[in-house]
């Protein structure tokens, strides 16, 4: 598992990478109550706002962690945003994308860099 | 950079995992670990404890000794009767200036030898400016700093604290009762901010720690922090000074005609003399241009304070904004109040609003979102 330093985690997975938020992020925010996704298909650029998510307290975003696109989006947010809550590494998955350059995700985060962000 | 003040719970809080952030000038818990939305529902369904001694706490005596008289002066500034309020009752009102605007909300007790008012934390310091600089010289005025004010709501709200008194059970809403706890005199009156039953309870700074500790024993009650406060007090659709009502908005386009008494209206026995009751009045007879209301979005996104209003999904401009939106757990959908245009304020007007550079749909519908709770009668 990779990470941002906007607090996302990155799996590998065949030819694409899953993303969602970590635990740290899903705490700050607080409890979600609104989640909106991209369309599938979309083309991204490292940076961009793709996901809205709001919380009890504030709207905020999920930017791209790198350049790709969008191949798959977990609608159950949608319905059950608390699921971020619940479930920030497992479930709540946000998206799925296709790098356009696999080898980026090697200058991610690991998670020893990552804890270190967050203390 | 400004004072930041604490309440003397500031360590409970902490101690508690409390998440503090500053409000008002004051070190405030805006939610312990269990968040807002635990505290919301926990408050709808045992008792919820909140540190609201960040709000003002103001004591007015008759120099003369005449309470009528000082009630008399106070009618002036606040547009309800105070003269003939009973004795160990309080009543909701507020401050007009004289555009017919609200300067605050408060409330106000008749305590027999005084009268006892609270008032929003933001609006403290101004509140005295302005009650020093209108009442006349009969009013003594005493803004009370060491005392501090715990709000305990919720159905179960009268177990918990009658474990302390039996007394406080035969309260009704708005009642007030000075009583002796735990070795210190309480003030209490059975009011508050979520739409529940419940009490506020002034308590001494120096008994505070030991009577808030006392109640968190209790298993139904829980401390609650500003941010389930505000979501409580907007499923009941309640005003937040600052957002929903302020200097520029009326009692008639907020919605709040009913806190005027009829005694200070057009042919009551003491209409009119107080601050702005000309456009107060004309307004209540009239009719206003615009009017607070309670706002459904049809999807889940929230509409939040300053998103504004549209007729449809292209005319440019606005017909309303939101003052206060965002998520009801109890309601389970998100919920928000603004003001339209009254031509667009009828219930169950279709209404868009601009969020993130979309039209999203929403519906105009009545407040309160969730039944008041309140103990009308024994």
């Amino acid at each position: 598992m990779k990470f941002t330093e906007d607090h996302e985690w990155l799996v590998k997975e065949d030819d694409h990478v899953i993303v969602g938020i970590t635990e740290h992020a899903a705490e700050a925010l607080g409890d979600l109550v609104f989640v909106e996704l991209p369309d599938v298909g979309t083309t991204v650029s490292k940076g961009d706002e793709i996901v809205v998510i709001e919380s009890v307290k504030a709207a905020s975003d999920i930017t791209a962690p790198l350049d790709g696109e969008i191949i798959e989006v977990n609608e159950e947010l949608t319905e059950k945003p608390e699921l971020v809550n619940d479930d920030p590494l497992g479930a709540a998955w946000f998206f799925k994308m296709k790098l356009t350059d696999p080898s980026e995700i090697d200058n991610l985060l690991d998670e020893d860099a990552y804890k270190e962000l967050i203390d | 950079m400004a004072e930041i003040y604490k309440t003397v719970l500031y360590d409970l809080h902490i101690s508690l995992g409390a998440k503090m952030v500053p409000f008002a000038g004051y070190e405030m818990p805006v939610q312990y670990p269990s968040g807002v939305m635990k505290e919301h529902i926990h408050t709808r369904s045992n008792a919820g404890l909140f540190d609201v001694s960040h709000m003002g706490q103001i004591i007015i005596r008759p120099k003369n000794g005449s309470l009528k008289d000082i009630a008399s002066s106070l009618e002036k500034l606040i547009p309800i009767d105070i003269i003939d309020l009973s004795i160990h009752t309080q009543k909701y009102g507020f401050l007009t200036n004289s555009n017919g605007g609200i300067i605050d909300d408060l409330m106000v007790s008749n305590q027999g030898d005084h009268l006892f008012l609270v008032v929003n934390a933001g609006c403290k310091k101004s509140d005295i400016e302005h009650l020093r600089d209108n009442l006349d010289d009969n009013c003594i005025l005493e803004v009370l700093e060491n005392r501090s004010l715990i709000a305990l709501q919720g159905p179960k709200a009268e177990s918990a604290l009658s474990k302390l008194s039996k007394n406080i059970i035969d309260m009704c809403f708005m009642d007030t009762l000075k009583i002796e706890l735990l070795g210190f005199e309480a003030w209490i009156s059975r009011s508050g901010y979520t739409g529940e039953d419940g009490f506020e309870v002034s308590v001494p700074n120096d008994n505070t720690n030991e009577f808030v500790r006392y109640l968190l024993r209790d298993e139904d009650v829980e401390p609650i922090g500003l941010g389930a406060r505000d979501s409580l007090r907007l499923e009941a659709g309640l005003c937040l000074y600052g957002h929903d009502i302020d200097q520029n908005t009326s009692p008639a386009e907020a919605g709040l005609n009913w806190a005027i008494s009829k005694t200070r209206r057009e042919n009551g026995a003491r209409c009119g003399n107080f601050i702005g009751s000309e456009k107060i009045l004309s307004e209540i007879a009239n009719g206003t241009k615009i009017k607070r209301v309670g706002i459904i979005p049809a999807g889940r996104a929230p509409m939040r304070e300053g998103v504004e209003l549209f007729k449809d999904l292209s005319d440019d401009i606005p017909i309303g904004k939101i003052t206060s939106g965002g998520f009801g757990p109890s309601v389970q959908k998100p919920i928000s109040m603004g003001y339209l245009n009254t031509k667009y304020a009828k219930i169950n007007t279709k209404i868009f609003a601009e969020i993130r550079g979309k039209r999203l749909e929403a519906v105009v519908t009545s407040l309160p979102f969730t039944k008041l709770n309140f103990k009308r009668s024994n």
